[in-house]
């Protein structure tokens, strides 16, 4: 982009919309301007700003890999004033993106461990980019699990890709939903990720976690790891806080001295606990 | 540091001169009962009967709002116009208080931070900043504790300091100083030497801010202190709008049809919904976490992170409070406790 106005969105075309559960949707987006698609990279964990012109800009992650080119997606709940202006649109309908900003899941230095994937609800989409990035350097690493739950089987999303992974020989999948969200004909697990976690009792060793999730989730599922062994530097999380800018100057992301967006969001436990509790 | 004179009639004539050559002269002008720094077109209009201005001088590079881009909207075509570099006008800004000069290091430290905001830069590239020494001060005056001074030249590209006579000593700062004064050298003429300490208002120094930098990590933790300290705040946000290097801001959009532009707009930490979650969800959801952060932004977060500190101690949060909280009492309390 011919432009030093670090404001300025890139121009993205919806290329197809899909329905991941109520109130949640996917985009896959395409630069309009060939060039922005040329010269546009990115690595697993960073986000970005959407926006809608008229309405404003949202944070959430890059949902796709970095492995899958020409596009990026990126998945939300329709919850405020931006996300409902996003999921009334449709595609051919252009809208813009700033990024990508943050750091990423340093997966390079999980060569030859295995991967713990551990997510909650809407949380899964921040982690969706860095396990097909997996996924797709497969022989870089050893034994890869994925535990899922939501509230209900309805609200599950990429129940597609769900149902690729459990087909996959090379990935064990582990979904579960809360007590009472469980359908007649729901054959995965019932109860929260936590207890679910703690019954599939993980090995530790040579095994990096990475956890997504509401607080809660988040809160009961680290001393489960704990219990299994995990040292705090094995376990990673992605955080969020609110944002305008994404790098660093309008003020509101920072948990401490730390700022969401530009020393994260990726963080490990070991990390996390040196932080206040401001997030 | 070079010095010149600068006569009082030779400060109108640049004054005038520098209007007639289409620069944007910004002023501190009398508008019904408060002064601010408002674009002049004529010499008249300047007063210098002021401590400080209400706002600070940030405006210049950093305005309340500001259109950052525009775009328009044709069925499910979207179209963008960038901003546009060339409609910022060369400014130049006078009767700027050294602890606002300073100001402007902090801002840019922010600004400059790992991305460069170039609207920003632009717009202070543009600006020859002409300080005026405080030949008075008052009880909310604390640049002293600050790293500042009364006659500090650290920020302007000239500082002037106003004599007895009514005539300026003239100190060029820097290039952009010096550039101006070499446009306009038939106005500067040889210094006459006048002891310029002797001009200066007497700023006593009640603490060292060296001591809160060194004491506010250790009280992070300490909710209690931080509830006492902002029981009287009301949030309502006038001290980040007021500062000279509060540069929290908003993103949001104007529209009106298809057509429409994104907007920056001053925010406050001090605000309740600055950091709300659309769950719901506060990480600072009570006031004194929100004071706390507005504190340790300036005295912790950015002398660690910016290796600046985010107060120049010119009082004007504190002249503006509704409540009268007063940062240099809540400096000295930290260092206390």
């Amino acid at each position: 982009m011919e432009t030093q106005n670090i404001y300025l969105p890139y121009l993205m075309q919806i290329d197809k919309v899909s329905e991941d559960a109520p109130f949640v949707k996917t985009f896959r987006l395409k630069f309009i301007n060939p060039e922005d698609a040329e010269n546009f990279s990115f690595k697993t964990g960073q986000f970005g700003e959407y926006s809608v012109a008229g309405v404003g800009e949202s944070t959430f992650c890059i949902a796709s890999s970095p492995t899958r080119k020409g596009y990026i997606e990126c998945t939300f709940r329709k919850a405020g004033r931006v996300t409902t202006a996003l999921s009334d649109l449709e595609e051919g309908n252009t809208i813009g993106f700033r990024g990508p900003y943050g750091n990423v899941f340093p997966i390079d230095e999980w060569k030859g461990k295995n991967l713990l994937f551990i997510a909650g609800g809407i949380a899964l989409p921040p982690m969706r980019s860095v396990i097909w990035n997996c996924l797709d350097l497969r022989e870089n690493f050893k034994d890869i699990t994925i535990l899922y739950g939501a509230k209900s089987v309805a609200d599950l999303v990429y129940k597609h890709e769900l149902r690729e992974w459990d087909e996959r020989p090379d990935v064990k999948l582990v979904t579960t939903v809360d007590p009472g969200g469980e359908t007649a004909d729901w054959k995965g697990e019932v109860g929260f990720v936590p207890t679910i976690l703690d019954k599939m009792a993980p090995k530790a060793e040579n095994t990096i976690a990475i956890v997504c999730g509401p607080p809660i989730m988040i809160k009961y599922t680290f001393p489960i790891l704990e219990k299994c062994g995990f040292a705090d530097e094995m376990v990673y999380t992605t955080l969020e806080n609110r944002m305008k800018c994404g790098f660093g100057k309008c003020g509101r992301c920072n948990v401490g001295k730390t700022y969401v967006c530009k020393d994260g969001p990726v963080f490990s436990l070991k990390q996390l606990k040196q932080m206040p509790d401001e997030y | 540091m070079e010095r010149k004179l600068l006569t009082k009639d030779s400060y109108r004539s640049l004054i005038t001169k520098l209007i007639g050559q289409n620069y944007q002269v910004v002023a501190p002008v009398k508008k019904d009962t408060m002064i601010d720094f408002l674009k002049i077109s004529s010499f008249d209009e300047i007063t210098e009967d002021y401590i400080v201005t209400v706002s600070s001088a940030k405006t210049v590079a950093f305005p309340r709002n500001e259109k950052l881009f525009d775009y328009e909207k044709q069925n499910k075509k979207l179209t963008q116009q960038d901003f546009d570099f060339d409609s910022i006008p060369q400014s130049v800004l006078i009767g700027v208080r050294p602890c606002d000069a300073f100001g402007f290091h902090s801002l840019s430290s922010i600004f400059c931070w790992d991305s460069i905001d170039k609207i920003y830069t632009t717009r202070l590239e543009r600006t020859t900043i002409i300080g005026l020494s405080c030949n008075k001060a008052d009880d909310y005056c604390f640049c002293t504790s600050a790293k500042g001074s009364p006659g500090s030249t650290a920020g302007s590209d000239i500082l002037l300091t106003k004599m007895t006579d009514g005539n300026y000593i003239a100190e060029i700062v820097t290039e952009k100083g010096a550039k101006l004064v070499a446009d306009f050298s038939d106005l500067f003429t040889a210094d006459g030497g006048a002891d310029k300490e002797s001009l200066l208002a007497k700023v006593a120094a009640n603490f060292s801010v060296d001591d809160v930098l060194a004491k506010i990590n250790s009280k992070f933790e300490d909710e209690a202190f931080w509830t006492e300290q902002a029981m009287r705040c009301i949030g309502c946000g006038a001290c980040a709008y007021v500062c000279p290097t509060c540069a929290c801001f908003d993103i949001q959009d104007e529209s009106h049809g298809g057509k429409g532009h994104r907007v920056r707009c001053w925010d406050s930490c001090g605000l309740s919904l600055f950091t709300l979650h659309t769950s719901g969800h506060n990480p600072r959801e009570n006031q004194g976490q929100r004071w706390r952060q507005r504190l340790m932004h300036k005295f912790s977060y950015m002398p660690d992170r910016l290796n600046t500190i985010g107060c120049v101690g010119c009082g004007r949060c504190s002249r503006a409070c509704p409540v009268d909280m007063n940062i240099a009492e809540h400096c000295m309390s930290i260092i206390e406790n």
